[in-house]
């Protein structure tokens, strides 16, 4: 039982603990598993949340910057300031528990439908597309002098990756491909300046309380890149959740996010979000492709899986609703 | 020919089953799982409703745009060709129009209820 493991690990690390209760698995795929637990402590239970790829799941997809990396980030994002859980402790080898990390446990709503309907969030939901300006600005800041070893990441070369994964896909897709073309024809260049980007960061990645973002999760897809990237993603469609009308992950406009991000004092450019926002709603698509591809090729062979292949087609309205708007 | 009820019906009486027999007696990670199962029904179902006329007109504007037969899956490829190549563009007459046209239909199997499609539909399909 992981409950074991985890008792002699935190026995270790943090004073007083006399064991663990409660563990459960939140999320997992074959190689990256989640679990919640409670630190037994004389002081009353911590929260605590793994993050850790089993044994024998040593190496990170090539795309992931690996659990130690994100753990890394996680903890400069949380000494700097930008809502982001403390990282408890970092797991080594002779634990038995595989590779990852132990954070505090952030109590919120990740599940964006809940956040965009439930009267508990009816006051934040307000302030959160300028309050999501302000989390991106500091995580653009955070020193790179500081940063774990990251890809580093252009349009160019990411439209160069899109193309081959959807290629592989074998599936002709002539709205991927005008949107293929239009990205190449639009790319605007290397960015003058080049920052952490998140590369996750979305409605349904952060954990919203009623007083608005407490914490950013899921850094796995963190790069050096162009801070718009962030911009754009937040802003893609899918992450709306209906609320088609408020860019910004269905809670606001873009004018808030912007405002909010040039407050904190950094610089907006509307024309690359804009690029990256049409970047966001083809890669998301391709993704939905590569679902469809492991569904059918195993071993993630869930009903689940085979759905998000189908949502490939959201993704082709809103590429033609971008690049070829009908007169309204 | 194959006997009657057709897949639609006997997909449909699945469906109906599962959402009026079954859900109220399951809960939890089952319950969202059958949710999600009587979803793909009911998309089965809308495919096997739609496909057969709305691919013929797809392959219709094919043919028209490209200038050349084929299959649905073969007028498919070689209009992405086309469209890699650079050799047809929103600047050719019918193109756009065949995206949207194409697109509409697929969201109608695929997702009758996302907010983009129902926006779309609203100006008139």
């Amino acid at each position: 039982m992981i409950e074991a493991e985890l008792s002699r690990s935190v026995a270790r690390w943090c004073e007083g603990a006399t064991g663990v209760t409660g563990a459960a698995k939140l999320s997992g795929g074959a190689s990256q598993e989640t679990w919640r637990f409670d630190i037994v402590h004389p002081d009353g239970p911590i929260g605590a949340i793994l993050r850790r790829s089993p044994k024998g799941y040593g190496a990170a997809p090539t795309r992931a910057a690996g659990l130690a990396a994100e753990a890394q980030l996680m903890q400069l994002a949380f000494e700097a300031g930008v809502p982001s859980p403390r990282v408890m402790h970092v797991l080594t080898a002779d634990e038995d528990l595989g590779t990852g990390f132990i954070m505090q446990r952030v109590e919120g709503e990740t599940i964006a439908r809940k956040i965009l309907r439930d009267d508990e969030f009816a006051a934040a939901r307000p302030h959160l597309a300028r309050q999501i300006g302000g989390v991106l600005a500091g995580l653009h800041r955070l020193p790179l002098d500081k940063l774990p070893e990251l890809r580093r990441m252009t349009a160019a070369r990411e439209i160069g990756e899109f193309e081959r994964d959807y290629r592989s896909l074998n599936w002709p897709k002539p709205v991927f491909e005008l949107a293929l073309r239009w990205l190449r024809d639009h790319d605007p260049g290397p960015s003058a300046e080049e920052t952490l980007v998140h590369g996750d960061f979305r409605n349904g990645n952060l954990i919203i309380g009623a007083d608005g973002v407490r914490a950013v999760l899921d850094w796995e897809l963190a790069h050096l890149g162009d801070p718009m990237e962030d911009l754009g993603w937040v802003c893609v469609n899918s992450w709306r959740f209906g609320e088609i009308d408020k860019p910004v992950g269905g809670f606001g406009t873009r004018e808030e996010l912007f405002a909010g991000y040039e407050a904190a004092g950094r610089k907006v450019d509307p024309a690359r979000v804009k690029f990256w926002e049409v970047m966001g709603t083809l890669r998301w698509g391709i993704m939905c492709g590569g679902m469809m591809q492991r569904f059918r090729e195993g071993p993630d062979h869930s009903m689940e899986r085979a759905m998000i292949g189908r949502r490939a087609s959201e993704t082709e309205i809103d590429l033609l609703r971008l690049l070829a708007p009908r007169g309204s | 020919m194959q006997d009657e009820p057709t897949p639609i019906e006997l997909t449909k009486a699945v469906a109906d089953f599962l959402r009026n027999d079954i859900t109220p007696l399951i809960s939890g990670h089952q319950a969202f799982k059958l949710r999600v199962a009587v979803n793909i029904l009911d998309l089965v179902t809308r495919q096997l409703t739609q496909e057969e006329g709305s691919d013929a007109k797809e392959v219709e504007r094919l043919r028209a745009l490209l200038g050349m037969d084929g299959s649905v899956n073969d007028l498919n490829r070689a209009l992405a060709e086309r469209i890699a190549k650079g050799e047809v563009d929103l600047a050719t007459p019918g193109l756009a129009e065949h995206l949207w046209q194409t697109t509409m239909d697929k969201l109608a199997v695929d997702q009758p209820n996302y907010a983009s499609y129902k926006r779309e539909l609203s100006r008139g399909g």
